[in-house]
C-alpha cells in the first residue's frame, strides 16, 4: 500500500503576479529588480551584474549616432516567399507578424550616419524581427550598406544580432553569406575600415560571414557568440557545455574577438578606433 | 538477397537485378537457353528504374545522396585524375582529414582539387569524423586554394558534407572566423575555380569552400542552408519530419537549377552514382573540363568581375 495518496485537488495555484510592464524590470541573469527609468538612463545593462539587456535597434541608433539620427536607406525592402515555405506557419504570415511586432518592414536598418562627425555607412540587426535571421532581404540591405561604403568612401558599421541565415528562404539565405562577404572582400582592397559590433547573440550564418570579418570585431559583455547554437553541440557531443562557453570572453579568450565593449562606452571606442583607421 | 546496401526504395530494383543474375548463373550452368525471359526482364528492370527514379520525392533524393555505397572525394580523385599527391596540414594546428586535397592532373591539365572526405566502414568514418571539417580543414583547403593561386592551377572543388563540426574544439579553434575569412578569400583568388556538389551540401560548410565560377551539381546530391533532420528539429520541433522539411527546403539539383543558384546539373547513371561509379566519375570530369575550359578563356580581371557579379545578384525580394 503506497504511503503517500495524490491529492485529487493538487496544490492550489495562484495566478502569477504580473509586475506592470515597464515600471520594473528583472534582470535575466542575477534576478536584481530595477526600477525601469533607471534602466533607461543605464542603457538597459544590470548595475549588479553588467548583464546587457537586449534593446531594439532604434535605441542603438540613439546612443550611438549623431543626434540619434540615421539617414534610412532601402527601407521599401521586403521579403519574397521564393520556395513557398510553409511550416507550422506560412513563410508571408511569419513576416507579417513580424512587421507587426517589431513596426520595421525587415530584421535590418541601415543608412548613413555621423559618429562624432566622421561620417559612416551603418546598418543595425533587429532579433525580435524573426530572430534576426538572415534571408534575401538582410543579405540585400547589408549588401547595399557595403556598396555604400565602397562608393563614398566612408567606414562601415555593422551592429550584428542574430541567430543565423532564415531557414525559410532555403539555399538563397544561405548564399546571403557568400553576397555579403563578396563585397566586404571589396572593401578590405579599398583598405576601408569595417568595424564589426557583436551583441547577443550573434551566431551561425551572421558569425560565419561579415560578423566574423571586421578589421576590428568587438562585442557587448556576457554575449553568446558562436558558429553552432549550444544545443546543437550538446546534442552532437552527448555532454554539458562548460560554463562561459561561447560567451564574448570565451570568444576573447580564444583570440577571435578584438575586445569586449560595455555598451555605454560603444560610441566613444569605435570614435577612438576610427581616430586610428580613418584619416581621408 | 544481395548483401549490398540499399535503400527502402530501391528495394524492387534490387530483387528483380538479383533474379536477372541467378537467371543467367542457371542458363549458364544448364546451357538452358533463357535469354529470351531475360532479355524481357531487363526491359522490365528499365522501366521500374525509370518509374522509381522519375518519381523520387526530395526526401528519397537526399537519401541517395547518403546512399552508404556512394563515390567520396577521393574515389573521384582516383577515378578522374592521374598523379595525385595528397597535401596535408593547415600548418597552424593540425591535419583535418575531414577535408582532403592536393595536386593532380585531370587529362593532362594540372590541377588543385580539395573536396571533403567521408568514411566508408565505421573506423574511416571516425576517422574522417563523418566529412565533417573542423576550423583546420577550412585552414587547410584555404591553404591549398593559396598554392594554386600561386603555381596558377585552376582549382577543382568537391563538395560531400552533412555540415562543418558543430563541436567544443571547433568552437574554440574559431569555426566561424575560418568559413567566414574562406568564403571572402575565394573572391579574389586569381585562378578558375570549379565546384561541383557530389554528395551533401549542407550549410556554412559547404559554402565554406564552395564559391565557384561555375557551381555544379550531381543529379542526386542536395544544398541548403540546413540539413532536412536540423531545419525539422528547430521548426517542427521533431527531427523524424525531416522528409516534410526536405520538401519545404527545396534543395535538389533540380531546385537549385530553377532557383538560379547552380550552372548546371551532372546526370548521374542508371540508379544514381553509386550503381555506376565509373560512369559518375567520367561524367563528372567531363563537366570539369568543359567548365574549365571555357573559364581559361577569360582573363583574371574578367574572372572576377564575373564571380562577384554571379553571387552579388544572387536573392529574391519585393521592392
Amino acid at each position: 500500500m503506497a504511503w503517500f495518496r495524490k491529492s485529487k485537488q493538487g496544490l492550489p495555484t495562484h495566478e502569477k503576479r504580473n509586475i506592470p510592464e515597464g515600471l520594473w524590470t528583472k534582470c535575466e541573469s542575477c534576478g536584481e529588480i530595477v526600477y525601469g527609468k533607471k534602466m533607461e538612463d543605464l542603457l538597459w545593462v544590470c548595475p549588479t551584474c553588467n548583464f546587457h539587456f537586449r534593446i531594439p535597434s532604434q535605441k542603438y541608433i540613439n546612443l550611438l549616432l549623431d543626434d540619434g539620427y540615421l539617414e534610412e536607406y532601402d527601407t521599401n525592402l521586403t521579403s519574397a516567399d521564393p520556395l513557398k515555405f510553409k511550416d507550422s506557419k506560412k513563410y508571408p504570415d511569419r513576416i507579417k507578424a513580424a512587421q507587426q511586432k517589431t513596426g520595421k518592414p525587415e530584421g535590418v536598418t541601415a543608412g548613413m550616419a555621423r559618429i562624432n562627425g566622421i561620417e559612416v555607412s551603418f546598418a543595425i540587426m533587429n532579433f525580435q524581427f524573426i530572430g534576426g535571421s538572415m534571408g534575401s532581404v538582410v543579405g540585400e540591405k547589408i549588401a547595399r550598406a557595403i556598396e555604400r561604403a565602397i562608393e563614398c568612401e566612408v567606414p562601415l558599421i555593422i551592429v550584428s544580432c542574430s541567430g543565423g541565415a532564415r531557414m525559410q528562404e532555403g539555399i538563397l539565405s544561405l548564399m546571403q553569406m557568400a553576397k555579403t562577404s563578396a563585397l566586404l572582400a571589396i572593401l578590405h582592397e579599398k583598405r576601408i575600415p569595417y568595424i564589426s559590433i557583436l551583441t547577443n547573440p550573434t551566431t551561425a550564418g551572421v558569425m560565419a560571414s561579415y560578423a566574423s570579418l571586421g578589421d576590428i570585431i568587438m562585442a557587448e559583455p556576457k554575449a553568446l557568440l558562436g558558429f553552432a547554437g549550444p544545443r546543437v553541440i550538446q546534442q552532437t557531443i552527448g555532454q554539458d557545455l562548460p560554463e562561459g562557453f561561447q560567451s564574448s570572453e570565451f570568444f576573447l579568450e580564444k583570440g577571435f574577438l578584438d575586445m569586449i565593449v560595455d555598451r555605454k562606452e560603444l560610441r566613444k571606442t569605435v570614435t577612438k578606433l576610427l581616430k586610428y583607421m580613418w584619416r581621408r | 538477397m544481395t548483401d549490398r546496401p540499399y535503400l527502402e526504395f530501391e528495394r524492387p530494383i534490387i530483387e528483380l537485378e538479383k533474379k536477372i543474375s541467378d537467371m543467367r548463373d542457371f542458363s549458364a550452368g544448364e546451357s538452358i537457353e533463357l535469354s529470351g525471359e531475360i532479355t524481357s526482364l531487363e526491359k522490365k528492370l528499365n522501366k521500374l528504374r525509370q518509374e522509381i527514379y522519375s518519381n523520387l520525392t526530395r526526401w528519397q533524393r537526399v537519401q541517395l545522396s547518403r546512399h552508404p555505397k556512394r563515390p567520396y572525394t577521393l574515389d573521384y580523385i582516383r577515378m578522374m585524375t592521374t598523379d595525385f599527391i595528397e597535401i596535408h596540414g593547415d600548418r597552424y594546428f593540425a591535419d583535418d582529414k575531414a577535408m582532403v586535397g592536393g595536386f593532380a592532373t585531370l587529362e593532362g591539365r594540372p590541377i588543385m582539387v580539395v573536396g571533403q572526405q567521408k568514411g566508408r566502414d565505421t573506423k574511416q568514418k571516425v576517422i574522417r569524423n563523418f566529412g565533417m571539417a573542423h576550423p583546420e580543414g577550412y585552414r587547410k583547403a584555404l591553404r591549398l586554394f593559396r598554392l594554386a593561386e600561386k603555381f596558377e592551377l585552376p582549382i577543382v572543388v568537391l563538395i560531400d558534407t552533412p555540415g562543418a563540426f558543430p563541436g567544443i574544439g571547433a568552437e574554440e579553434r574559431g569555426q566561424a572566423e575560418a568559413i567566414a575569412r574562406n568564403i571572402r578569400d575565394m573572391f579574389r583568388l586569381k585562378v578558375p575555380i570549379v565546384v561541383v556538389i557530389i554528395g551533401e551540401g549542407a550549410s556554412g560548410g559547404a559554402l565554406g569552400i564552395g564559391i565557384g565560377d561555375v557551381v555544379m551539381m550531381l543529379e542526386y546530391s542536395w544544398y541548403s542552408v540546413i540539413s532536412p533532420e536540423g531545419c525539422a528539429a528547430i521548426l517542427w520541433r521533431d527531427a523524424a519530419k525531416a522528409p516534410e522539411a526536405a520538401e519545404a527546403l527545396k534543395p535538389t539539383s533540380d531546385d537549385l537549377m530553377k532557383l538560379g543558384i547552380i550552372d548546371s546539373i551532372i546526370p548521374e547513371p542508371d540508379s544514381g552514382a553509386h550503381s555506376n561509379p565509373e560512369e559518375a566519375a567520367r561524367l563528372v570530369k567531363n563537366a570539369i573540363l568543359e567548365a574549365l575550359s571555357d573559364l581559361q578563356k577569360l582573363s583574371i580581371d574578367e574572372l572576377l568581375e564575373r564571380r562577384l557579379k554571379k553571387y552579388r545578384k544572387i536573392g529574391e525580394y519585393n521592392e
